[in-house]
């Protein structure tokens, strides 16, 4: 068992989950609420990332992450290193790639709220942010849950965009996904079930430990 | 003011779905062509270019015949024809691969040795390091941040790169700048993309675009890295086993031992 490709892919799915959460809440909240005209047009886009295969959408991120895009040319001038083959490159990509899953639950549990709740905060004097973080999040609280807990599942399991963006470095970019395929490539089939099993295991446990945080009541 | 669709949201849906059938529903049939004959190729990705040219001057020679080929990893096609691919040919990248297949017994003749690969060390010319004035030593340049390669563990060409390296006493000093690619490919890919600023590909790779257009090349040593015997075999569970076997004596006839030497293969001498 490959355990460092386990500790990356752990590491990987857990800060994609937070950074999307610190994103896709925004992003959410907007949309949940905004009545632009051109706001179908963002949901689209936030959407997108499921309508391309992985490893297509992975390609094009390591054409915007290389020397070639104006985006590379920026982060290589200013980090001194390109973006593709490192940690932070698919921590990028996973961002990008699950942005749908966390994004649609976050913004159909928010869509939810009672605007009336929200409209009686604001009259008694509550700011936005505060009633967003006291009364609609709250409410929403299971939805979020959700689409954090089908983030880090998306990006566990992650595999077509790591392995273009990846490649392939022990420690930095070696997924768990990458190590089983690997395995597969090299006809070692009892490797692969074995690593492939243990991921099942673990995200199963992880999957019942949240699906049973959620049933607890929510505090307002 | 909302606009009067949103009311009847049951008549937009309908609509939606009004249009995509349109656009769904097939155009005039065309006139039946006479029956073709068709041959699966599960072939490495090494042979993208080559196979092509393959199979279009087997095409010519052999009207109403057509040449497909799935293009894949070694390790990921023997798992597809072990489960029950319905491929007629194999063309590998190594020996082990089709002599596993004869041994397995999914094979229908004795495996063929076709070609022998050639690896080529390319360098992007925006990193400015000559790689015909400084040869392999070219990967230890500091402006070379990233080396791609085929996963040793999987490509026989990633084999062939690190042991040329290690030869040339330079593996260990730029071990941390490698990059591995599943398959030749994809290390096409991290070149072109300009991420990797050296790579090493098969040399058929390495003449065409994107690769010829963007860097230069220079041939590795043959002697530094244990040759890359390509061998071939037909399947057993060929639909066409008589064609198979006709592909793959043009391969390793005059007709295909021209193109592989275009595209700058050793061929076999026995």
């Amino acid at each position: 068992m490959d355990v460092e490709a386990l500790r990356l892919s752990f590491e990987l799915a857990a800060l994609t989950t937070v950074a999307l959460l610190v994103i896709g809440l925004p992003v959410a909240a907007w949309l949940a609420s905004s009545r632009w005209r051109w706001k179908p047009m963002v949901e689209a886009v936030v959407a997108l990332p499921l309508v391309l295969p992985p490893t297509v959408l992975g390609f094009y991120l390591l054409v915007a992450m290389g020397p070639m895009s104006p985006f590379g040319r920026a982060w290589i001038s200013i980090f001194g290193r390109p973006l593709a083959f490192s940690f932070e490159g698919l921590l990028l990509a996973s961002i990008v790639y699950s942005l749908p899953f966390a994004v649609q639950p976050f913004a159909a549990a928010l869509s939810a709220v009672d605007p009336r709740l929200v409209e009686a905060s604001h009259t008694l004097g509550v700011s936005r942010l505060a009633t967003f973080f006291r009364v609609s999040l709250p409410i929403a609280a299971p939805g979020v849950i959700a689409g954090a807990v089908l983030t880090f599942a998306h990006t566990l399991g992650e595999f077509g965009v790591v392995l273009m963006v990846g490649g392939n470095i022990r420690g930095e970019t070696r997924t768990l996904s990458i190590a089983i395929f690997d395995a597969v490539e090299q006809l070692d089939y009892a490797t692969a079930s074995r690593t492939a099993l243990f991921l099942l295991a673990v995200s199963f446990t992880v999957l019942v430990v949240t699906y049973s945080l959620r049933r607890r009541p929510v505090l307002g | 003011m909302r606009p009067s669709g949103t009311e009847r949201p049951f008549l937009r849906v309908a609509a939606v779905l009004a249009a995509m059938a349109i656009l769904l529903v097939p155009g005039p049939g065309r006139p039946a062509e006479p029956p073709m004959r068709k041959l699966a190729v599960a072939a490495s990705a090494n042979l993208r270019l080559v196979l092509l040219e393959l199979a279009g001057a087997f095409e010519r020679r052999n009207p109403g015949v057509k040449v497909e080929p799935t293009y894949g990893a070694s390790g990921m096609l023997q798992a597809q024809i072990d489960q029950g691919a319905p491929f007629d040919l194999y063309l590998g990248a190594d020996r082990e691969s089709a002599v596993r297949l004869h041994a397995a017994g999914l094979a229908l003749g004795q495996p063929f040795h076709y070609a022998t690969g050639r690896l080529v060390l390319w360098v992007a010319a925006p990193a400015r390091v000559d790689p015909n004035v400084l040869g392999m030593s070219s990967v230890a340049n500091p402006a070379i941040k990233r080396i791609a390669i085929a996963n040793p563990a999987v490509a026989p060409y990633g084999v062939a790169a690190e042991q040329a390296l290690r030869t040339a006493g330079l593996l260990d000093a730029v071990k941390a700048k490698l990059v591995l690619g599943e398959s030749i490919l994809q290390v096409v890919q991290f070149a072109q993309s300009g991420n990797a600023q050296a790579a090493f590909v098969p040399w058929s790779m390495a003449l065409v675009p994107p690769l010829a257009a963007q860097g230069r090349y220079v041939v590795v040593p043959p002697g530094s890295y244990p040759a890359i015997e390509q061998y071939g075999v037909v399947l057993g569970r060929a639909r066409d086993p008589q064609l198979a076997e006709e592909f793959a004596g043009f391969v390793r006839g005059p007709g295909g031992r021209t193109i592989l030497e275009r595209h700058k293969y050793a061929l076999p001498t026995d």
